[in-house]
């Protein structure tokens, strides 16, 4: 036990001695937070969009002051002519414009029907859509509005409700999102790298031949990585809510658990990789290409698993990090209980137990 | 105290022969030396016996234990000192010997009178980090560190190899102390010169033994008379005592050729030379080393 002990404090010495890895250790929550949180939004803030008023009437006006009012366009009123339309397109001035013809308040009275043209830039598909969707349904408030106050009978109106994110913000999915991705990535990394140095030191012939059992070096390792990546959960938590008003909805303490499950198996895999690395960028780049990857695809925070292929939605349920995912949506999110988390936490488990066997009986006890 | 039988092992699937059917014994007390180049093969040997490699076919044992049955018995006895620096370099010099003296479930104290003599010398710097210290003083920690559970074998493999020749003359006389207690240590260097320093040493090259016997014994059965040729331009020398019909084998050694003949007495060459323009030629007769041994048993 006394052995135990010596061993790590003497790799929490490692850690905390190599401030470089320390820096990456805690800046890499950070930035991915800061990254993911402000600048690499796919909500729409301020989309630049030309407004071309033919008309100039009252209705124009109305419908043209309600759509600047929404915070989602910044709208130039500058551009007139369809050449300088198209050059506003081409330049990227702009990425939507709006059209209203002569006669449009003319056409709405006389025949009840007008047209508005919309144009927009389908260069990137995902922002045209969304911006499009934008107008058509401030159009179509505009219009019941304008209905009810006209006391016309008989309208269906469609009341939308976005359940656990009303305001569509892109927080709550990419919050998830990175806490999987930064606890998987730091600690396979971290581990498969302190273990493979040792190796390159050769400290490890030294430890090998040694009373010291193998399941005490790889516990030793463990522990270290295992109580950062706990900092690191309450790092992002804290940040998630200061910064993006983002809070744990259900019980901390079955977030916590499960994260750790979490933390156990990507350790467990970490201790996998160093097991066959020889060199330490080799551990390295091995949890950066064979981690990073799989769980940004497969997890299902960047794109959905259920537009995938077959074969790649049967790839994902072998990803840890897809599991932990949804635990972390309905916990944090949803603030359901264990009844509604109990699968993933048992593939959790099982995963996390079958990697360490194996990575505890591939452990080599000599070179 | 140390017994291999016909210890083979290749790597690659055997493609490179490492040992090569290598047998020897090493008694209880010994300082036994491994000497031979880079590539001999000497760090697998230590591996074997310090039960990190499985040889491919043979037999060894230490202090009694079978190398591959009797592992964990083996590790709690011996001191290894791998080739490479093997200390933590982010740890300072007391952090190291703590770690190990615990791993190895002893503590400083206990066993402090054995490495006291190495362990003062570095002790003024035991606050220092084990990455700052210079070569000589991280030989001395690293030697500390194997030798804090009180070994009953220590290996030190290519323990002097880049360190400067004043840490290696007080190294080799720690190792004459600790023989002293009672402790068997088996040795390896690539320095001919450190070979007369134990009692029994190995001539190893390419995975074979060349010969095992006391450094004495091993240089009075150099065949024949050696000749210590000197003189200005040693290059074109070489050539010239290469080409003499009367010389069996010449090489360079430092400022001088060492030479032997086909036939005994060496007055003709030194007439021979004169006729080619060295006209400063000398020669004595010298007793042949270590290392004339090895290059005459690598013919």
């Amino acid at each position: 036990m006394r052995q135990l002990i010596t061993f790590i404090r003497k790799e929490f010495l490692h850690v905390f001695r190599d401030r470089k890895t320390l820096l990456m250790l805690f800046g890499l929550p950070i930035a991915q937070i800061v990254l993911f949180g402000f600048a690499l939004s796919n909500e729409i803030k301020n989309s630049r969009i030309a407004i071309t008023d033919y008309s100039k009437d009252a209705v124009t006006e109305q419908l043209i002051s309600k759509i600047a009012s929404s915070n989602y366009f910044d709208i130039q009123r500058t551009v007139q002519s369809a050449t300088q339309l198209e050059a506003a397109f081409k330049k990227g001035d702009i990425r939507m414009a709006i059209i209203f013809p002569a006669d449009f308040a003319n056409d709405l009275v006389h025949t009840g029907k007008a047209t508005i043209q919309v144009i927009a830039d389908a260069s990137d598909p995902n922002l045209a859509t969304t911006i499009t969707n934008y107008i058509t349904r401030l159009v179509g408030d505009f219009n019941t509005q304008t209905a009810l106050t006209a006391g016309r009978p008989l309208q269906i109106l469609p009341e939308m409700q976005f359940l656990y994110n009303p305001e569509l913000r892109g927080a709550p999915n990419f919050v998830p999102g990175v806490m999987a991705l930064v606890l998987m990535l730091v600690c396979t990394m971290m581990t498969s790298v302190a273990i493979v140095k040792e190796k390159e030191l050769g400290t490890m012939e030294i430890l090998l031949v040694s009373p010291f059992k193998p399941i005490y070096i790889i516990i030793s390792k463990l522990t270290p990585n295992l109580l950062i990546s706990v900092v690191n959960l309450f790092i992002i938590l804290m940040l998630s809510a200061v910064f993006l008003d983002l809070h744990v909805k259900g019980s901390i303490l079955l977030l916590t658990f499960d994260s750790i499950l979490f933390i156990l198996t990507s350790l467990s895999i970490g201790l996998l990789l160093s097991i066959n690395a020889k060199t330490q960028q080799a551990a390295m780049m091995g949890s950066m290409m064979g981690m990073m990857l799989p769980t940004m695809l497969l997890t299902g925070f960047l794109f959905p698993i259920e537009n995938m292929p077959l074969p790649l939605q049967v790839l994902s349920n072998l990803v840890p990090s897809r599991w932990y995912f949804i635990i972390v949506k309905k916990v944090m999110l949803k603030g359901l209980g264990i009844t509604a988390v109990w699968k993933e936490t048992l593939i959790l488990t099982g995963m996390c137990l079958f990697l360490f066997t194996i990575s505890l009986r591939r452990f080599k006890i000599r070179l | 105290m140390i017994t291999l039988s016909n210890i083979k092992k290749t790597y690659n699937k055997g493609a490179v022969q490492a040992l090569n059917d290598i047998s020897f014994s090493v008694e209880k007390g010994e300082l036994f030396g491994l000497i031979g180049p880079d590539g001999a093969g000497k760090t697998s040997l230590f591996r074997i016996l310090t039960t990190l490699l499985l040889p491919d076919a043979g037999q060894a044992s230490v202090d009694g234990y079978d190398v591959i049955k009797d592992y964990r018995h083996i590790r709690n006895r011996v001191g290894y000192m791998p080739g490479r620096f093997s200390l933590y370099q982010d740890l300072t010099v007391e952090e190291n010997l703590n770690f190990f003296a615990t791993v190895f479930d002893t503590t400083i104290k206990e066993n402090y009178d054995l490495i006291k003599d190495i362990y003062q010398q570095i002790e003024p710097f035991k606050d220092r980090r084990a990455g700052k210290l210079s070569g000589g003083m991280k030989q001395k920690l690293a030697l500390s560190c194997a030798l804090i559970h009180k070994p009953s074998v220590l290996f030190l493999d290519e323990p002097t190899t880049g360190v400067d020749v004043v840490s290696r003359k007080e190294f080799w006389a720690m190792l004459k102390k600790l023989k002293q207690e009672g402790i068997t240590i088996l040795v390896s260097t690539p320095y001919m010169d450190e070979a007369n320093l134990c009692d029994r040493i190995a001539l190893v090259q390419k995975g074979d033994i060349l010969s095992i016997d006391k450094p004495a014994a091993i240089v009075s059965s150099f065949p024949g008379e050696l000749y210590a040729v000197r003189a200005a331009g040693t290059h074109r020398l070489l050539q010239d005592v290469r080409n003499y019909q009367g010389t069996s084998t010449c090489f360079a050694f430092g400022d001088a050729l060492h030479v032997t003949f086909k036939n005994a007495g060496s007055q003709p060459l030194l007439e021979y030379l004169h006729t080619k323009g060295h006209a400063d030629a000398t020669i004595e007769k010298i007793q042949p080393t270590i290392e004339d041994c090895f290059i005459h048993l690598l013919k």
